[in-house]
């Protein structure tokens, strides 16, 4: 039972070819291999990179790179897209994929900023307007989540109709206007500062550390990773694949609502137009920071640094006065450098 | 098995060449663009042009995604240019304000001595621009406002409502006689306040006249867009005597749907003014008889103001020491009488 499965993701890793080779010298490799293949491995060729990129904004910035301030910008950037980040981790971890997180944040920034939901805010607290985002985060993921596992509708086609969808709502609530926030209070938790960093780098930090407890140190994570890399095997195992997957995507949903309360937060604003191309940004931070696409292996920490990788590559690119499109060429690059390093490792680890 | 390298060997050519040719063929630059007059090369001695102390400008506009906003940065670059006291730093191109705000931040951090922001979305930017302003880093505000006024130092605003008012009263002038006249309005984007702004004063005009639109319909600033609505607007209006295209953008497509349909019975006025639709004009033969221009080069006058403002200056044609706070440009008709005056500034679509 466990034999076909795992044959079957050994044919898709690619061809699976090895010549036989002197014994102590594929040892040697092999050790070499394992050391990259490992998690710290892994991780040290994201800090080179980032180390990397940090080197030429010195050298080319200068002071103007290595100062405090540029530093938080870099990080409230990349606070917005790396709590959606992490959210995506779980999903493609779990086997899926979701194309909807812009359209979900920016639909839930939309209904947290409505006049009603800001005159129940002014009325009560402000908490009302948190509650709004994260319930219409969970709501949306919680339809994913659904049509996946009980629809039986593929992750791409449910989370594409739902891109459009979302989106289509909040236009609709908000008549494409921009909906200002006057609730007193939201703005100074959101956008004020704790101990000299950004509210808003805070709460990826918390985001960070929950889904990293939550990922390696849980049942849930580890059901996730079950599910992810073989949801036969996971069921038989007796998790209940399909309840998982529905909690993933509502997992996913509640990340976009916070992200959502983010960018409210910084922008004063709710909109339909925030957040655009939210998913492809989210899923190359994940992807470059290790996580399989296909599932079954996921990092948190590698997700964080992919977020700021980008992050970093776009302060540089800003302060070097170069356009947005020569950044886009860039990125696709690394985005495809970084998945065929990672279908060589996971052939390779296929193999041994 | 013998010829296979040779095989790939020449694939391996014809590979190389077809990529150096495609590499070639990315070159897309025409000529010398447009001269927006001014600069430091031929200053009078003590005029507001003659160069002054260096100014570093952060520069930052929406995704170049159609000519208009495309030429907004174009020609701010290259008012930039003329200027040998001008340190541009262009942020460009993005529609996520999450970026455009660091794009900002950026700026604070590197303390520019002034700022120009053509915001994606005016009110999302207002927090900020008011950093930057407490910050003694003055904003200028360029075409999308902010919600508070004490977020620029100076805003330059285009005329939507003026626009409108021009398309009529040109309209009105063509066909205004015959009381059966049938008038057609093509907007843009239908729930942004500029194309309501734009059909209010379309509307005042033609009523002045005694005409109303009579058939409306919206497209999307798009060509694919504006070729589907006016389709649409052929096939609903057997007989139109006039219509007015609120963006010479998605003009390009309601043209090839007017060719499609083969109508020419009528006349039709643009807006926005690009180079293609002026040149459509000077030729006389197709319908589009006039357009209403929407300036793209605001933003290099933005560039302008913040030079004057860091390098203390007036506005030399005004008796005020000080740079004005407001300034909102005008929506000029363009006909085939007065086109080549504007066709030198006009942007293409």
């Amino acid at each position: 039972m466990t034999e076909s499965p795992t044959g079957l993701s050994k044919s898709s890793g690619g061809p699976v070819v090895q010549p036989e080779s002197s014994g102590p010298k594929r040892r040697d490799g092999n050790a070499a291999l394992a050391v990259m293949r490992s998690s710290v491995g892994r991780n040290a060729g994201l800090v080179v990179a980032l180390a990397l990129l940090c080197a030429i904004g010195a050298i080319t910035a200068g002071e103007r790179f290595t100062n405090v301030d540029n530093a938080m910008t870099i990080l409230r950037l990349a606070a917005t897209i790396g709590v959606v980040s992490i959210g995506m981790t779980f999903v493609i971890t779990g086997g899926g994929i979701d194309l909807s997180v812009g359209a979900i944040l920016a639909l839930s920034s939309v209904w947290c900023t409505t006049l009603a939901t800001q005159q129940m805010a002014q009325d009560t607290h402000w908490i009302a307007m948190v509650g709004t985002a994260l319930a219409v985060g969970a709501g949306c993921g919680l339809v994913n989540g659904l049509l996946i596992a009980y629809g039986g509708v593929v992750p791409f086609i449910a989370t594409l109709a739902m891109l459009a969808s979302a989106r289509g709502l909040a236009e609709v609530i908000s008549n494409r206007k921009t909906q200002i926030v006057t609730v007193e209070g939201f703005e100074e938790f959101f956008d004020g500062k704790v101990l000299g960093l950004p509210m808003q780098v805070w709460l990826f930090v918390l985001v960070a550390a929950v889904g990293w407890i939550l990922l390696n140190r849980t049942t849930f994570g580890r059901r996730t990773l079950a599910v992810g890399g073989n949801p036969e095997a996971a069921r038989l195992a007796g998790i209940n694949v399909k309840r998982h997957t529905v909690m993933l995507y509502v997992l996913v949903g509640l990340c976009c609502g916070a992200a959502a309360l983010m960018l409210v937060a910084r922008t004063t604003t709710g909109s339909s137009t925030h957040g655009q191309l939210y998913e492809l940004d989210a899923i190359a931070a994940v992807v470059i920071g290790g996580t399989l696409l296909s599932g079954g292996r996921g990092t948190i920490v590698g997700t964080v640094f992919g977020v700021l990788i980008f992050t970093t590559l776009t302060n540089v690119f800003t302060l070097n006065n170069r356009s947005i499109s020569e950044q886009s060429l860039l990125k696709g690059a690394v985005i495809v450098v970084a998945v065929l390093l990672q279908q060589r490792f996971a052939s390779r680890s296929n193999t041994s | 098995m013998k010829s296979l390298p040779i095989k790939k060997v020449g694939v391996g050519i014809v590979a190389g060449v077809a990529t150096l040719a495609l590499a070639a063929c990315t070159g897309n630059d025409s000529d010398e663009g447009a001269d927006l007059r001014g600069g430091t090369s031929e200053a009078d001695d003590g005029s507001n042009d003659e160069a002054g102390d260096t100014v570093v400008i952060g520069f930052s506009a929406p995704a170049a995604d159609h000519g208009w906003m495309g030429s907004i940065t174009e020609s701010a670059r290259r008012i930039a240019e003329q200027y040998e006291d001008i340190d541009l730093r262009v942020a460009d191109g993005t529609n996520d304000v999450n970026l455009q705000i660091s794009q900002v931040e950026t700026f604070i951090n590197e303390g520019v001595d002034a700022i120009v922001l053509l915001p994606f979305d005016g009110a999302a930017m207002t927090p900020v621009a008011l950093e930057a302003m407490e910050a003694g880093i003055p904003v200028i505000n360029v075409d999308r406002e902010f919600n508070d006024p004490n977020a620029a130092r100076v805003t330059i605003l285009g005329d939507n409502y003026g626009m409108g008012v021009s398309a009529g009263q040109y309209i009105c002038s063509q066909v205004g006689d015959d009381p059966d006249a049938v008038v057609a309005e093509i907007a843009g984007i239908d729930s942004l306040p500029l194309t309501q702004d734009r059909s209010e004063g379309f509307k005042d005009a033609l009523s002045e006249c005694g005409q109303d639109v009579d058939n409306r319909v919206a497209a999307d600033f798009t060509v694919e867009g504006g070729e589907e609505a006016a389709s649409n607007l052929l096939q609903a209006a057997p007989r139109i005597d006039a219509v007015w295209n609120h963006d010479d953008d998605q003009g390009v497509g309601v043209l090839a749907a007017i060719e499609n349909a083969g109508r020419d019975e009528f006349i039709m006025v643009g807006g926005a003014g690009s180079a293609n639709a002026m040149r459509e004009i000077q030729s006389g033969d197709s319908v589009l008889k006039a357009t209403v221009i929407y300036p793209s080069t605001q933003a290099a006058d933005g560039i302008k103001i913040a030079r004057l403002l860091v390098q203390g200056k007036a506005m030399s044609d005004l008796v005020e020491v000080e740079v004005p706070r407001t300034i909102q440009l005008y929506a000029p008709v363009v006909t085939e009488e007065n086109v080549d005056q504007y066709l030198e500034t006009a942007f293409e679509s």
